[in-house]
């Protein structure tokens, strides 16, 4: 199964529907955990309804017809259950009992979306917890459709939606905007998810899982509706920008048998060029405003990257100059790395070499196989091919990673091959 | 991050220890597996979890160049240990795991009294990280 389980043109409305009418729904009642389950029933519902009798003439009204009477059968339901309880007895008021007709208007305001990803992305939730909960209540996908995509059973998954809604309850996190003071930081949270849903499957189009790679292209989908809810920010249009450039490389990542192929060894002819123009425009025009952000000097590169013929036709100066740029923003070992692959692309390996030897007292880095995979690409360029071949067999036996242990194993036995050993 | 948490028990004559423990004692082994399976269920950590028959029932197979995969039977005098069970979580950190893994092995034995069964903790290997 897919992300797409249900009739395509289907499952495209219900999924740029589905948290416009969650907003509307959970502004109304309040309750955002129920509201959201309701949602998710009305979903449900549409898929196979709309399949035999149509889509209706007022979609998003249809939705938030079902999902307000499933709310109030539950809340009538609670009440029943425990009679004493006043708070649920009060939900139950007239107005909140009342269902509005299928073709009735649902008043649906753009910065719902918003807010719903604010409330997802919130800080207070762990990374795996704010991404399951994000794809189902802004991305509209169903929790068996999360599960299948993450690769654990469906109850895990749909324990790890619930607690989140749990901790979004007992954490008192108001269904609102964030205040200008925290706007920033949350919208970091909310960037930082999207990411790591596009790495998610932009990490794994291995084999047997070639559906996690449908995860990108939802992370694409939802920062292109963050970027047209928010056209001014810089940072977002870089994050779509830096998603666009990555995936345009896909199909040339990897080979036959899901083996990791690095970008100097990258058949150029298979990346897509559309998307390289579009990610290409889009950073320009960013950078023409004069925003800078960790995002968008991370779209700079790979549009460099993107843009070159070769490895050795592309701009390592340039490269250089804007990973020098990036770690002056984050502090960050891994970025310290690139530059200096960068610097020894630019320099000879001597340069990169001297580098490393500072990120070693590194607490975050020391021991790390990134540092035995980097030496050992500086020490082949330098001709040592003994020392290369250490690291690499260093890095390999370090990795968690199945495609790039095959990778780094496969170079130290190439190099060793070659010295004729 | 999955991990492989493996419950590796003293391979004995080739039954379960279990197997002679009063009913009380075994129902409160039961219990507490029970419990901690809920317990991953419930925090969305559970992938899977299994336990597998004594190795007195084992067999080891192993192609030879003569041709047809000669079958051995269990038990295996080599063995010291032998893997009783595991299970396959997926956790926010390794120390989350090693948690896991520190409570797995205080499940009850005779009178209630603490197991203590060493438990093999492996990560699971998994895509490539990204990078730029």
């Amino acid at each position: 199964m897919t992300l797409e389980s249900t009739d395509t043109s289907i499952g495209h409305l219900l999924r740029e529907l589905a948290p416009q009418v969650l907003g509307a729904v959970t502004r109304r009642h309040g309750d955002f955990a129920a509201a959201e389950d309701a949602v998710q029933e009305a979903l449900i519902a549409a898929a196979t309804q709309w399949q035999s009798n149509g889509i209706p003439d007022n979609p998003s009204g249809w939705l938030y017809h079902v999902a307000i009477r499933r709310l109030t059968d539950y809340l009538r339901s609670e009440v029943a259950r425990s009679r004493r309880e006043d708070s649920v007895a009060t939900a139950l008021s007239f107005d909140h009992a009342f269902v509005p007709p299928p073709d009735a208007d649902i008043g649906a305001d753009e910065d719902d979306t918003l807010v719903l990803l604010f409330m997802c992305c919130h800080p207070a939730l762990t990374p795996a917890s704010a991404i399951a909960l994000t794809l189902r209540a802004v991305g509209g996908l169903t929790t068996a459709e999360i599960a299948n995509a993450f690769l654990v059973p469906e109850a895990t998954m749909a324990q790890r939606i619930s607690r989140a809604k749990q901790n979004i309850k007992s954490s008192n996190i108001p269904f609102t905007m964030p205040t200008d003071a925290e706007r920033e930081t949350r919208l970091g949270s909310v960037l930082h998810v999207l990411y790591l849903i596009f790495s998610e499957g932009y990490t794994s189009s291995v084999g047997e899982s070639l559906n996690r790679t449908d995860l990108s292209d939802e992370a694409i989908r939802l920062t292109r509706m963050v970027r047209a809810l928010l056209p001014g920010d810089g940072e977002v249009a870089g994050l779509l920008a830096l998603m666009l450039l990555t995936d345009a490389r896909r199909a040339a990542r990897t080979g036959t048998s899901g083996e990791l192929i690095p970008l100097d060894e990258q058949d150029r002819s298979l990346w897509d060029q559309k998307l390289i123009d579009e990610g290409v425009t889009l950073i320009r025009e960013t950078f023409s405003r004069g925003s800078v952000g960790s995002y968008q000097l991370q779209a700079a590169i790979a549009a460099v990257h993107d843009q070159a013929a070769s490895t050795d036709a592309t701009d390592w100066q340039e490269i250089l100059g804007l990973y020098g740029l990036l770690e002056q923003l984050s502090d960050n070992p891994m970025v310290s790395l690139n530059r200096a692959i960068a610097a020894a692309m630019v320099n000879g390996p001597a340069t990169g070499l001297e580098m490393l030897a500072v990120l070693d007292d590194d607490p975050r880095l020391s021991g790390h196989y990134r540092l035995d995979a980097v030496r050992g690409h500086f020490f082949e360029m330098a001709g040592d091919y003994d020392r290369a071949i250490a690291h690499f067999r260093a890095a390999a036996e370090r990795t968690a990673s199945i495609p790039e242990r095959n990778y780094l194993a496969t170079k130290a036995a190439r190099l060793a091959e070659q010295r004729g050993q | 991050m999955r991990f492989m948490l493996m419950m590796n028990v003293p391979a004995g004559n080739g039954v379960y220890q279990i197997d002679d423990w009063s009913p009380a004692d075994f129902k409160a082994h039961i219990d507490f597996m029970h419990d901690l399976n809920k317990e991953l269920k419930e925090a969305g950590e559970f992938v899977g979890a299994e336990g597998l028959t004594p190795p007195g029932e084992a067999k080891l197979v192993r192609a030879s160049k003569q041709g047809g995969p000669p079958v051995t039977d269990g038990v295996f005098p080599e063995t010291k240990e032998f893997l009783a069970g595991f299970w396959i979580i997926d956790v926010d950190t390794a120390e989350r795991a090693y948690a896991i893994a520190g409570k797995a092995s205080t499940a009850p034995g005779p009178g209630g009294a603490p197991l203590l069964m060493p438990i093999e903790v492996r990560q699971v290997m998994q895509a490539p990280l990204p990078g730029v």
